[in-house]
């Protein structure tokens, strides 16, 4: 009987949730603005209650899950009795209702969390970002509740099975890369909430950036990763190991990401030098406003992609209010209250100032060349001229020179200096690095490929440009401390985080340019005793097999791999799927990873007489691309753990010490 | 009503296409590389006009393998990129080309990131111009925070 | 006042953007126009026999004369058989038929025809969809509207409802006439 119940608890815990998260977006801010301390007190615990009620709720969509509660629409959808539970578990986020669910629950708990470790902040700077907040989770559990409920019930007609989970997203690429990629998306709402504080308090001060800075760090980690395992998982699930697409979705993702590096940067120079403030809000507001469109392109249906979700114009019209209310909204106040003067800080054309404002409008550059590229179409047939389409052959060509341009500039930024830098200087320290980067850009290809290529020079070339200075300011750092290991360790974590970060990106332009230029791909037709050469491995198809898994039936192939003459070899068994349920062909690859080759091979269709057409493929440093993005992940972590953050994060401003000494007074 | 019509079709479609897994694996017999090579890249830049977004060369939809036939049948009759690029848009339309042409409704999608990178030079310039004089002597970290609070008081309130 | 001005731009650009979202969600991202109407093309050459009799070969002389309604069709194809009743009033309202039987064999597409009704004068079988692929057909049903000239006025893709034949199909037949 209580099982009965669970999806009614769920259902009314979200609507508790989300009068909370009214309560907790308007009495702060009003608080806020009319100096009522006791109503800005409400932040705290409604942000805690908010986060509470929609845990609930989440928790009994997933017991309905786990339970096999084929009552709630939901489930019957999107599982199976046969599926085993931790697709189950996952099968929450899996579809659009369960998903939004999700990215609430992330919502409130990343509000809880700003809340929580903003005890030294004053006060009414902590109740304006809750506040905010509070407003946008109200937005997303109206959403839930009035377009996407998850706990619609099947009564009393319930079916006495599910339909089951999509085979495609029965994988751990997808059990986690929803999770990382929202996670990345509403942390963004944190940074978002403070550049909002911020307008409305009037307080666009270093505090607030050294405040906002950590937030955006970690939020843009998670987006990194979250961004990285969709390429992965594509990469391996979709059959033909393409890794990416220009899809509206994945633009979608990179867009957020895009201005969230230009955030990080801005940041810097907001924090360190006390300019560019307008524009590190206006940052702050784009790419927050970028996580939200990208859910409207995602959940609306206004442009095809492969990955869209099953989806209805009346979401997307309320997802476009949603949209238009907020990011509407916060552009206006950003016109009304952003500073109308502006602190003049003086910097010449070789400085770290200089180099980063390059770095921002080259992102800005960029994000509008996807947005472009991805909305377009969408322009062209509102205005009734004709449908075209934007794909890979757009973006690349656009894409490629813009990242080459940038990372020209990426190579001198941490050799530089604020304000003035020596060109001397600069010169003496990366002349060498210079010369070595376009030597190994000249030898690497034909170790790499055994070829010249072009295209593989030059994304050696940038991707040196960028390793040899850090190698060097590494050298420079620690030559002076008594032993290089006692330099390193005095080096800051923020150091790091910075030098891994550009060191990431280095690595995945590598893997990019290697990858697509000295790839192959054989399409063969084999038979058992049949071998097919590719890239110096012979592929020998002993036997194919046929077997029964927990909810589908595969025919396999084992394929022998021997690399030239050596005597080891090793095997892969790539399958061939059908999923009982929805009775839906997959084709399961196998992979033999590597750090500087894949191997992968993929069954395609019987052609008859015991012969299968398979594809095989030989993927140099595929690799590279997401252990870049990992490296890039990283140190933006690292960044956020440092110590000198927390330090200067807990210490006040002398305005702020005030305005909180004064609140306390009112309260006493 | 029509729009009401297409968006349940669309609905319909969508929950019935959802995620689709494209490998169309084919095995096809070149003699020359280089019309592989070509075959490849031209399979991969034309959009299956039936699918959700997907190229002829990922896509198993009947449309995209009767496209991939032409593409070889006309790359072994010795046409040009060009010529079975308009081949298919003389069928299909503009929507099948990845790389939309630049014509008149494209300029403003080809343009619009050159003249950026110009306004963004430009801006460049005229910013450190105009603040390579801005201060001639660097405020200490106190003042810096005196005229930050002087400034935000001024403007907000 | 000039700064504030530069500070409501992303503003404004934002309010445009959201615009052309709204205007995107009223539109149809599977509609696509046909290139052959666009330029109002002549039928496309074709030389095929005929589903009812293998002997006869028909070719693009047979859309001439009249106003006709070439529909795309298939055994297999489930939107096909919903669309037959619609077709078959049209054939009663005196409007010339001609179907393409695209990609079947014979044996069903005779069978389809005996079990949903004939309003077809005549069926080009194209088993390996040569005509289709000319038409840019990309899934069936699709329906063409062809004048007494021969060239190409009206594309319908997909099923044609009892709507669709009152407010799109008709009133075009009769634009041609």
């Amino acid at each position: 009987m209580f099982i009965r119940m669970i999806p009614e608890i769920g259902h009314f815990a979200l609507v508790i949730a989300m009068l909370m998260a009214a309560v907790q977006g308007v009495m702060p801010l009003a608080g806020a603005a009319l100096r009522r301390p006791l109503w800005m007190a409400y932040a705290r615990p409604m942000v805690a209650g908010q986060f509470l009620f929609v845990a609930i709720a989440y928790l009994c969509l997933t017991a309905s899950y786990l339970l096999d509660d084929f009552s709630v629409a939901n489930v019957a959808n999107n599982s199976n009795s046969m599926l085993p539970w931790y697709y189950k578990f996952s099968a929450v986020w899996g579809n659009h209702e369960g998903s939004v669910l999700l990215w609430s629950l992330m919502l409130a708990g990343w509000s809880y969390m700003a809340a929580r470790f903003s005890r030294e902040l004053p006060r009414d700077m902590v109740a304006r970002v809750v506040g905010v907040l509070g407003l946008v989770a109200v937005g997303f559990l109206a959403f839930v509740l009035v377009t996407s409920n998850p706990f619609e019930r099947l009564l009393p007609n319930m079916p006495s099975d599910g339909a089951d989970l999509n085979p495609l997203l029965q994988d751990i690429g997808l059990i986690l890369h929803p999770p990382m990629l929202y996670m990345g998306y509403v942390g963004f709402s944190v940074v978002f909430a403070f550049a909002i504080a911020a307008l409305l308090g009037g307080r666009l001060d270093a505090a607030w950036t050294r405040w906002a800075r950590p937030w955006t760090n970690l939020a843009w980690a998670f987006l990194t990763v979250g961004i990285a395992l969709g390429s992965w998982w594509a990469y391996y699930e979709l059959g033909w190991g393409g890794w990416w697409f220009w899809d509206p979705v994945e633009n979608a993702s990179l867009l957020p990401w895009l201005t969230g590096t230009a955030l990080m940067h801005s940041l810097a120079v907001t924090e360190k030098r006390g300019s560019f403030k307008s524009w590190t809000v206006l940052l702050a507001i784009f790419t927050f406003s970028l996580s939200l469109l990208g859910t409207f392109l995602v959940r609306s249906g206004v442009l095809t992609s492969v990955h869209a979700f099953a989806n209805d114009p009346s979401r997307g019209f309320f997802i476009l209010i949603l949209l238009g209310i907020t990011v509407g909204l916060s552009l206006l106040i950003f016109a009304l209250r952003a500073p109308r003067v502006s602190q003049r800080t003086g910097f010449n054309w070789l400085s770290r100032d200089a180099l980063l404002l390059i770095n921002n409008i080259l992102l800005v550059i960029m994000t509008v060349t996807v947005l472009m590229g991805t909305v377009y179409p969408l322009l062209l047939d509102a205005l009734d001229l004709g449908k075209i389409s934007v794909g890979p052959p757009y973006f690349n060509a656009l894409f490629v020179p813009l990242t080459v341009i940038m990372c020209v500039f990426m190579g001198l930024g941490p050799t530089a200096r604020w304000k003035q830098t020596d060109p001397r200087m600069l010169a003496k320290r990366l002349w060498l690095a210079g010369v070595a980067a376009l030597v190994i850009a000249a030898i690497m290809p034909f170790v790499i490929g055994g070829e010249w290529n072009a295209w593989v020079a030059l994304g050696l070339v940038a991707a040196m440009w960028i390793v040899l200075p850090t190698l060097r300011d590494l050298y420079d750092k620690t030559r002076h401390a008594e032993s290089f290991g006692a330099g390193l360790r005095k080096l800051s974590l923020a150091y790091w985080g910075m030098q891994l970060g550009h060191l990431g990106m280095a690595v995945t332009i590598i893997g990019v340019a290697v990858v697509s230029n000295f790839e192959i791909e054989r399409n063969v037709r084999m038979s058992p005793g049949d071998s097919v050469e590719v890239a110096g491995y012979t592929f020998t198809m002993n036997e194919l097999t046929s077997r029964r898994g927990p909810n589908y039936i595969a025919d396999g192939a084992e394929i022998e791999v021997r690399r030239g003459d050596s005597r080891r070899s090793f095997t892969m068994t790539p399958e061939k799927r059908v999923y009982i349920a929805r009775g839906m062909p997959m084709s399961q690859v196998a992979l033999r990873p590597g750090l500087f080759r894949d191997l992968y091979v993929a069954m395609g269709e019987d052609l008859g007489d015991n012969s299968w057409a398979m594809r095989v493929q030989y993927k140099p440093f595929v690799r590279w691309l997401w252990l870049g993005a990992l490296l890039m992940a990283i140190g933006g972590v690292l960044a956020v753990i440092d110590r000198r953050y927390r330090r200067l994060a807990t210490a006040r401003d002398p305005e702020g010490k005030t305005r909180e000494s004064a609140v306390r007074e009112a309260t006493a | 009503m029509a729009v009401i019509r297409w968006m349940l079709a669309v609905t319909l479609w969508l929950l019935l296409a959802g995620l689709a897994q494209g490998a169309a694996i084919e095995v096809r017999e070149f003699d020359d590389p280089v019309l592989e090579k070509r075959y490849h890249s031209l399979t991969a830049s034309m959009r299956c006009p039936t699918c959700q977004n997907q190229a002829i060369n990922d896509s198993d939809a009947p449309v995209s393998g009767d496209m991939r036939d032409r593409v070889y049948q006309l790359l072994h009759d010795g046409r040009s990129d060009m010529e079975i690029r308009d081949h298919m848009v003389q069928r299909f339309g503009d929507y099948i080309l990845y790389n939309p042409r630049l014509e008149g409704r494209t300029y403003l999608l080809w343009g619009l990131p050159a003249v950026l990178v110009v306004l963004g030079g430009i801006l460049v310039m005229l910013m450190v111009r105009a603040r390579r004089n801005a201060s001639s002597r660097a405020l200490s970290e106190h003042e810096r925070q005196r005229l930050e609070i002087l400034i935000n008081r001024g403007d907000g309130q | 006042m000039t700064r504030r001005l530069l500070l409501s731009l992303p503003l404004l650009g934002f309010l445009m953007l959201m615009l052309f979202l709204y205007l995107g969600l009223g539109l149809n991202p599977f509609h696509r126009e046909s290139r052959l109407v666009e330029e109002a093309r002549a039928f496309p050459a074709f030389d095929l026999t005929t589903l009812e009799d293998p002997e006869r070969r028909v070719d693009e002389t047979l859309i001439q004369g009249d106003v006709t309604l070439v529909n795309v069709w298939g055994e297999w194809c489930p939107e096909c058989k919903r669309e037959m009743p619609q077709l078959l009033d049209l054939a009663d309202r005196g409007v010339r038929l001609v179907g393409v039987n695209w990609k079947d064999t014979r044996d069903k597409a005779l069978g389809f025809l005996e079990e949903f009704g004939d309003p077809f004068e005549v069926n080009i079988f194209d088993p390996e969809g040569e005509l289709a692929f000319e038409l840019g057909v990309y899934g069936a049903p699709e329906s063409f509207l062809v004048d007494g000239n021969g060239i190409i006025r009206y594309h319908h893709t997909g099923y044609i409802s009892p709507s669709d034949l009152r407010e799109h199909i008709l009133p075009e037949v009769q634009k041609w006439q």
